[in-house]
């Protein structure tokens, strides 16, 4: 069985297609959530496939285009503190802060180091060189990366390791898509939900959708063929007029998810009263922090007199503001496409990001900009 | 060590024992003539030089050449990390790259410099598989490395080893050239991309996969000389390195100022390179390659061209994947496929001609453009 192939059949993809195309009584508004959804729809042409039939919108999970410019900002000052090695994802290295990005910082001479894997932060604690450094890890990411950064903790505790540290970062799935849905001013008819996260969660965590909003859901995976299949179960909800949350994903994701992964983020992570998300601001409940009995491995404790100083200055309007003319904050609401902003592909582009949405693979921007129009 | 480098008599033992016999000896024994590729099949190279290996050994300040009336001239500077990778090492890709870049041009390579560049404290044994690595992958081509410079800087200040090589060739058959390209000429790619970019990267970040990914790094002129000897008509041959065969092909298009029209389940990917860009949300295409070409051939000629390519150890895998100026005829085979037209405002114009279009596995075109914006830092 090949994975990246048996997902992919042009016959069943054909079928599945024409299946919906069938069926679909009045265009459809569909929000994937998941970046690495909206990855798959551009790199496979499933919206053009399903043109005119499918409206897909594009959602607020790709975990680095929510980052907003005043988070990039603390992570840069953490970096530049003295004795500090930020270790960081690749994708975080590009995102424009509002007068840096990491990777020009590490052109500077900060030490920032890119990794694939929490774990690898142990790598660079363990080697005697950085005995006197202080490691923080840029931590980021949905539920789905929640317990890679929680496995680290327990790794760093048990090794009695003392000079990691973590810039959580991490937010949840739910409340955004909460905030689209009560802001009332949207078309969506359903959402796809996301493959990878649901393995952990398990699908409780989307019951608002159906039963307190009466929109669709699905959670789906990543392949052409999930997401169409997905995107058929979908379709026959709106149809029927009962709306539910289904999984098309069942050889990943089971009804109450990962109990493990979910006991670990639950052992060091705790609900903050409110996040900020880039285009959305303040979203309560929607963000995680390490829970106070771990506080010593907390970097925004460690540098909380230079985070404060940030704060004033942000709050105070002086940093952390998003370029007025980028619309990624309206595109991760659903309610502009890449195509609809001014800067996309002239101003900003892959090489020159303007927003966070062009950094990241999974970040609509940058697949609209790799998969585009001829 | 620094020393190695003074110019004095650490430097000259370093050339002596280490470079210049596992250069010329290892592979030629001590009484050969013509040094290391002269024992192959291409002996005809080296005496159309009229040079031996114990005139270069003279150390003189530069090789003295009879050149032929048409050569090629190029360089390139090699810094790959890591320096040795499966199908491959920093040696010999310092060989193949520029032969393949003589070998395009319809130039058979003869000569090549060789310049080091060595951090202090690199270990002998890695300069000494290096050179043989060099030294192999001469002799399979018949090139002959006729002067060379090394020195070595302080530890910390390279990254282990850099390698610059320039190449002289002869032009056997003249004409290639990417303005040669013409609406109706078909895309052919001699074997399945992606490899080396893959292969490099699963190694440098640490990814492991359930078979480790080899690098297609090989000397291409045999390959090039079968094609062009066949009488078959050639408009221009490019190896698809940095930026993969996405940057040939928009390279292409602009030259020839016509839209090309690739299938992309006609291009050969190997079965783990599918799945490493699956895992990075990469594409084959754009990764390098070190051993593949692309050739633009004439219509009449497609057929021929495969079979020859076909019939050579490195283009078994090769394929006709596309058309320059094809695109009318794709878009309307599926109409269905054609993209929405217009934009919401602003984006991208792209009503220009010399695009390169990908024509997807369920039948949708999209442009194919450049690499941009991937951290890809030293493939090669």
């Amino acid at each position: 069985m090949q994975l990246y192939s048996d997902f992919k059949m042009k016959d069943d993809i054909s079928r599945l297609a024409s299946i919906i195309s069938a069926e679909v009584e009045k265009p459809v508004n569909i929000m994937e959530i998941c970046g690495g959804h909206t990855y798959s729809i551009m790199k496979y042409g499933l919206n053009i496939l399903l043109k005119d039939k499918i409206n897909f919108l594009h959602g607020p999970g790709c975990p680095v285009c929510v980052m907003p410019v005043k988070r990039i900002d603390e992570a840069i000052a953490i970096a530049d503190s003295p004795g500090v090695i930020l270790a960081a994802y690749g994708d975080m290295m590009r995102v424009p802060g509002t007068d840096s990005s990491l990777i020009k910082e590490r052109a500077k001479g900060n030490d920032i180091r890119m990794i694939y894997s929490p774990l690898d932060v142990i790598k660079i604690a363990e080697d005697k060189n950085n005995k006197d450094k202080k490691i923080v890890f840029f931590a980021i990411g949905f539920e789905t990366t929640t317990p890679m950064t929680a496995a680290l903790l327990e790794e760093v505790i048990a090794k009695r390791i003392n000079n990691v540290f973590i810039y959580a970062n991490h937010v949840l799935v739910p409340p955004p898509v909460n905030a689209i849905l009560d802001s009332g001013d949207n078309l969506i008819d359903g959402f796809i939900c996301p493959g990878h996260v649901s393995v952990i969660t398990g699908s409780d965590i989307y019951f608002d959708i159906p039963h307190k909003y009466h929109k669709a859901a699905v959670i789906a995976g990543f392949e052409p063929y999930d997401i169409l299949s997905g995107t058929l179960l979908m379709v026959r909800q709106i149809n029927e007029g009962r709306p539910a949350v289904e999984i098309a994903y069942k050889r990943a994701v089971k009804e109450d998810g990962n109990k493990k992964a979910q006991d670990l983020v639950n052992k060091y992570f705790t609900v903050r009263d409110e996040f900020e998300w880039r285009g959305f601001g303040n979203i309560p409940k929607s963000g995680l922090r390490l829970r106070d009995e771990f506080k010593s491995f907390d970097a925004e404790i460690l540098f909380k007199d230079k985070l404060k100083e940030l704060r004033l200055k942000s709050g105070a309007g002086q940093t952390g503001k998003e370029n007025a003319l980028c619309k990624c904050g309206e595109i991760l609401k659903g309610k502009s496409k890449p195509d609809g902003c001014p800067l996309f592909g002239k101003v900003c582009n892959p090489e020159n990001p303007v927003g966070a949405c062009m950094v990241s693979f999974e970040g609509a921007c940058a697949a609209y900009y790799k998969y585009r129009d001829f | 060590m620094l020393s190695h480098g003074g110019g004095g008599k650490e430097t000259s033992e370093l050339i002596g024992s280490i470079i210049f016999n596992g250069l010329y000896r290892q592979n030629g024994g001590s009484g050969d003539k013509y040094g290391p590729g002269c024992r192959n099949r291409h002996k005809g190279s080296c005496r159309t030089a009229n040079i031996s290996w114990q005139k270069i050994k003279l150390l003189e300040d530069a090789a003295v050449l009879k050149s032929p009336q048409s050569i090629a001239f190029t360089t390139d500077c090699f810094t790959v990390k890591p320096i040795f990778f499966k199908g491959g090492d920093i040696g010999k890709l310092s060989v193949a790259g520029t032969v393949n870049d003589l070998s395009v041009m319809g130039a058979r390579p003869l000569f090549l410099s060789l310049g080091f560049i060595i951090e202090e404290g690199f270990a002998l044994a890695d300069l000494k598989k290096i050179i043989k690595g060099i030294s192999e992958e001469s002799a399979k081509t018949g090139v002959m490395v006729v002067t060379g410079d090394t020195k070595v800087v302080p530890a910390g200040k390279a990254d282990g080893i850099f390698i610059s090589t320039s190449g002289i060739g002869e032009i056997l058959y003249g004409g290639l050239s990417v303005y040669n390209i013409a609406t109706g000429d078909i895309i052919i790619v001699s074997g399945n991309v992606g490899d080396h970019g893959a292969a490099i990267m699963s190694r440098r970040e640490g990814i492991e996969m359930d078979v480790e990914i080899e690098s297609d790094c090989a000397s291409l002129w045999d390959m090039i000389d079968c094609v062009l000897k066949s009488g078959i008509r050639v408009s221009a041959i490019r190896d698809a390195t940095r930026g993969g065969l996405a940057a040939v092909l928009n390279e292409w298009a602009t030259a020839a100022v016509a839209d090309i029209c690739i299938e992309e389940d006609k291009i050969p990917v190997n079965d783990a390179v599918k799945g490493f860009c699956e895992l990075l949300g990469f594409e084959p295409y754009q990764l390098a390659c070190e051993g593949r070409a692309v050739f633009a051939v004439k219509p009449e000629f497609a057929g021929k061209a495969l079979s020859v390519l076909k019939s050579h150890p490195l283009g078994k895998n090769a394929g006709i994947i596309g058309t320059v100026g094809g695109g009318n005829s794709l878009v309307t085979e599926t109409p269905q496929a054609t993209r929405q037209a217009g934009h919401e405002g602003g984006g991208i114009t792209s009503g220009y001609t010399g695009k390169v279009i990908l024509k997807g596995i369920y039948g949708i075109s999209r442009l194919l453009d450049y690499p941009s914006g991937e951290l890809l830092p030293r493939i090669c």
